[in-house]
């Protein structure tokens, strides 16, 4: 026996029991080398063998040969946050594997090829290098694929390793490349022939292993841009302008891949969603709020950068009450920022978007199956109210891969709100005698009627301006009307939350709570059972919109401290939070980090005890 | 008292009068150029037989922008942003597809802050009319340059023009717009005749037209007075607007003084000779035509330019014959089961 394997026997004998489907893979890659198909080929490996798991994409803003990292979490109780530590690391990029070796828990496993030399070798570590070079060189690979075949080695290899049937890596392939033979008869040589090369050739003495479970039945695999855009798609989107920005641009894309499919009417033929590319963003909300005007349901989705162009416009919605969706799927600001890393930065910028008195309504989705439901219920909320809803979501959510519950359909039809047709209009003057006003409020919610361009009444028309106009649309400057009309538009949005989702709210009357808002909703519901192991109970609630429902108020008053935990260096959360509740301000405490990376529980347990010492 | 009563000769054929044209009253200066604009356009949509709920307005912000309020009060219309006019019209007509869309925007409006969106939507072909009223001066801010102030121009307070200016027509031509003319606010025959061919052609119909500021920018010897205009006016042809059911033959003008342009809708624009030969569907022409405008000193005007088959924005996308918005919710929501199809083809597990 040689004295590797006796090393080797020793550790086994270390090692108490078998790690079973919960640990942490990470993948060291060059960006632009192919790897997104290898790795999200081994999640959806995972996911069909009925393991939890979720992945995320740490990438440089660049196209080809920066460094990338992916991380894989198989979790069988079900977290799916950001994990801070790695049990495997495959170390395909030279350049960073010391960086990665640092992260790897002691007893865990470093994947290498095998001509990628190791300098400070870590000894409480287990190495398994892998001749990609040998492999690739024995597959008829043509050389253009050599660099992007080269990542399915790692795959067959794991596979073996973990104990992966190659029946469920197909199947994960053949969705990758919608059942196209070739490719898939391609990958599946390099990663049959890695596989076996491995059971001929390693040792396994780590005690990692992944093995069939029912761990998500019901639930599916999407990212939040897909959901958003599938969710925008059974809303009834008729309309689309965007302008392509990371991490907002596979939300448009994913219409325009789905729509031809979806919203061909199957009578005429015909497309009932149109979508434009804009020359920037300024047109692109500009073409969004023409079409909401004109009665379509309409969106468009971007990121901080621009954001910021379209809040001229956006007030403008907001003062000529002009139903619109904007998609925010938020990045690391100010300026260009980190432009592939993750934020809730936005949040104060939303809430007062625009010049004057203005005031946004806010949904935040926190997982991909409730960028789904937002996506159809964001055109009911914002045609019932006629104003523009922005959809607050994150690169994290937005672009990583999820597992999540399946997409529901819609548990009712659609609300269009108070749009008068040549007969209703005529019913409404005949009720109310003399001419329409458009901005008058007949029913006094604040919401008043619309009639849109088409509508052959003759007095049907009016005129939108962004500048002063009585309840007729007329323009004027008298003080007295435009006072009162400001006054109205905030009636209409004081009326208007009960259309607006609720907080979710797990109360068990503890003495203290935390509050957070989208997707730091994993972390943070993994943070409570960490502390609850600890003996130290919190209750929880997760704000899903704004303006805030009295529920938040409510559950400041109902505890003696809440942390406010969020992904932006001045808890933006907890400003509105405290402009709101004055009076309770003294209760909350900022757990707040903004380094681009999603929150991990275990930092957010390390805080919250921090806090707590500080009494 | 029966229909027929009210009648009184002065119907048009849809059976309008022309105070069913008229919008508010202007509040634009005593003798600004857009108000006769306006008048042109009342003239234009009426003698067409327009029916104004067939029309849909949109404008920026400037004096200009200002104006459709003096013009067609029973047509929808949307004042929007300094400059975004063409995003706010692109994005609302695709509403209605069978409803006209009708921009008013000035030179500050298109030439500086807009002309990113007004470029876009000449290189998309939106089918609509968009009128540049011209004045080469910010009018509602008092009196300052605006993008198509000639070189050297005096104005009160900012002293003398040192830029050179934008001519719009160029830039519409080089933007592969469909239909470009340039018009005067103190020619309003022509200008009613230019309106009537933009408003029947398929396609973006862009016209400048220059229209004197009285107040802030019409000194007698500047590219953008009355006086100057007046003086240094050259019509490319005269124009002849025939409509489908006119009776008018084309035989009754002499064969070689006219040019006829068929739009789509049927309509005929007769072009009659004047001085010079001049052929509106040669781009290159167009262009060099402006050019030499600039060099002998005269204010050209006509249409330069109309290419009646160019694709528009509508012929890129298959609409449905119905206007989008007037489409039931039951044809806008896709179906359970094209929702169980999508569970499944991302990984649903049962």
């Amino acid at each position: 026996m040689s004295k590797i394997q006796e090393k080797k026997d020793q550790k086994m004998s270390n090692i108490k029991k078998k790690i079973i489907n919960d640990f942490c893979i990470t993948f060291g890659t060059v960006n632009g080398s192919g790897s997104a198909t290898a790795n999200s080929t081994l999640m959806r490996s995972f996911f069909q063998m009925g393991i939890p798991v979720s992945g995320k994409n740490i990438f440089p803003s660049n196209i080809q040969g920066l460094p990338t990292w992916y991380t894989l979490r198989l979790s069988k109780n079900g977290y799916l946050a950001r994990v801070e530590e790695d049990d495997i690391v495959v170390a395909m990029n030279p350049a960073t594997i010391n960086k990665e070796m640092d992260y790897i828990v002691p007893g865990g496993v470093l994947f290498h090829p095998d001509d990628l030399k190791i300098i400070n070798k870590r000894e409480d570590i287990t190495y398994y290098p892998m001749p990609i070079r040998k492999i690739i060189k024995e597959s008829e690979v043509v050389p253009s694929l050599k660099d992007y075949i080269s990542n399915m080695v790692y795959v067959g290899v794991l596979a073996q390793m973990l104990g992966i049937e190659l029946e469920i890596i197909k199947s994960a392939l053949e969705f990758h490349f919608k059942n196209k033979e070739k490719p898939v008869n391609l990958n599946m040589e390099v990663i049959g022939k890695s596989a076996e090369w491995s059971k001929e050739n390693l040792i396994k003495v780590d005690p990692y292993y992944v093995e069939p479970m029912s761990g998500n039945e019901g639930w599916i695999m999407s990212d939040g841009n897909t959901a958003g855009a599938l969710g925008s798609i059974f809303g009834g989107v008729q309309f689309t302008a965007w302008y392509p920005i990371t991490p907002a641009s596979s939300l448009a894309e994913t219409l325009h891949e789905y729509i031809p499919e979806l919203r061909t009417d199957p009578i005429t033929g015909k497309q009932t969603s149109v979508i434009v590319q804009a020359e920037d963003e300024l047109a692109a909300i500009g073409m969004t709020i023409g079409a909401g005007w004109g009665g379509l349901r309409s969106l468009t989705s971007t990121s901080g950068p621009g954001l910021s162009l379209m809040t001229e416009f956006i007030g403008l919605a907001y003062y000529a009450e002009v139903p619109v969706v904007i998609w925010n799927v938020q990045r690391v600001g100010p300026s260009t920022g980190l432009p592939t890393r993750t934020s809730q930065g936005d949040i104060t910028f939303v809430n007062f978007i625009g010049h004057g008195d203005t005031e946004m309504i806010m949904l935040f989705p926190g997982s991909a199956n409730e960028c789904f439901e937002f996506g159809w219920k964001s055109f009911d909320i914002s045609e019932r109210l006629q104003t523009p809803v922005i959809v607050m979501s994150d690169l994290d959510l937005g672009m990583n891969e999820w597992m999540t519950p399946k997409f529901n359909y819609p548990d009712k039809p659609m609300d269009r709100g108070k749009i008068l047709w040549e007969d209703d209009l005529q019913k409404l003057l005949d009720n109310f005698k003399g001419e329409f006003g458009r901005y008058k409020d007949y029913d006094g919610d604040g919401i008043p009627y619309r009639t849109l361009f088409g509508n052959k009444h003759p007095k049907a028309a009016y005129f939108t301006r962004g500048t002063g106009h009585d309840e007729y649309a007329k323009y004027t400057e008298d003080p007295e009307i435009w006072e009162e009309s400001l006054k109205r538009i905030k009636r209409k949005f004081d009326n208007g939350k009960q259309y607006l989702p609720k907080p979710v709210i797990k109360s068990y009357s503890n003495e203290n709570g935390i509050i957070c808002v989208g997707s730091t909703l994993f972390p943070v519901e993994e943070a409570i059972d960490l502390l609850s192991l600890k003996n130290k109970k919190f209750d929880y609630m997760r704000i899903r919109s704004f303006p805030l429902h009295d529920e938040v108020e409510e559950f400041l008053k109902s505890h003696e401290k809440v942390f406010i935990v969020e992904l932006n260096r001045d808890g933006q959360l907890a400003q509105i939070i405290t402009l709101k509740s004055p009076d309770q301000a003294s209760k909350i405490r900022n757990i707040t980090k903004f380094d681009g990376m999603p929150l991990s529980a275990k930092w957010i347990v390390n805080e919250i005890l921090k806090e707590e010492e500080k009494k | 008292m029966v229909e027929s009563d009210l009648k009184t000769g002065n119907e048009n054929s849809a059976g309008l009068t022309r105070a069913d044209y008229r919008g508010a009253p202007s509040t634009l200066c005593q003798g600004c150029g857009h108000n006769s604009i306006s008048s042109q356009i009342v003239a234009a949509c009426y003698e067409l037989g327009i029916v104004p709920e067939k029309i849909v307005k949109f404008s920026g912000i400037g004096c200009s922008s200002k104006s459709p309020t003096y013009f067609l009060g029973r047509s929808f219309g949307f004042n929007g942003l300094h400059g975004r006019m063409p995003s706010i019209a692109t994005g609302a007509l695709f509403a209605n597809t069978q409803v006209k869309g009708l921009g008013v925007s000035g030179d500050g409006d298109t030439a500086s802050i807009g002309m990113g969106q007004f470029k876009h939507l000449a290189r998309r072909n939106m089918p609509m009319v968009y009128i540049v009223e011209n004045n080469g001066v910010y009018g509602l801010t008092k009196g300052q340059f605006s993008a198509t102030a000639e070189e050297g121009l005096l104005l009160k307070r900012q002293g003398i023009n040192t830029y050179l200016p934008v001519d719009i027509c160029m830039e519409a031509l080089v933007t592969n717009a469909s239909f470009v003319g340039r018009g005067f606010a103190g020619d309003p025959k022509q200008l009613k005749n230019l309106i009537k061919a933009a408003l029947s052609h398929d396609g973006l119909a862009i016209l400048d037209i220059i229209s004197p500021c009285v107040t802030f920018h019409n000194k007698e010897n500047s590219y953008h007075s009355y006086l100057w205009g007046k003086e240094h006016e050259v019509q490319l042809h005269d124009i002849e607007f025939i409509q489908v059911r006119d009776e008018i033959t084309i035989e009754d003008f002499e064969p070689g003084s006219s040019k006829e342009v068929s739009l789509h809708d049927g309509t005929v624009i007769l072009l009659k000779k004047l001085d010079k030969e001049y052929d509106p569907t040669n781009r290159y022409e167009a262009l060099r035509m402006l050019e030499e405008a600039e060099r002998e000193n005269t204010l050209i005007t006509g249409l330069l330019f109309v290419d009646p088959n160019a694709k528009t924005l509508f012929d890129r996308y298959d609409l449905p014959d119905e206007p989008l918005n007037r489409l039931e919710s039951s044809k806008l929501r896709p179906s359970l089961e094209a929702l169980d199809e999508i569970n499944r083809s991302l990984f649903m597990k049962y």
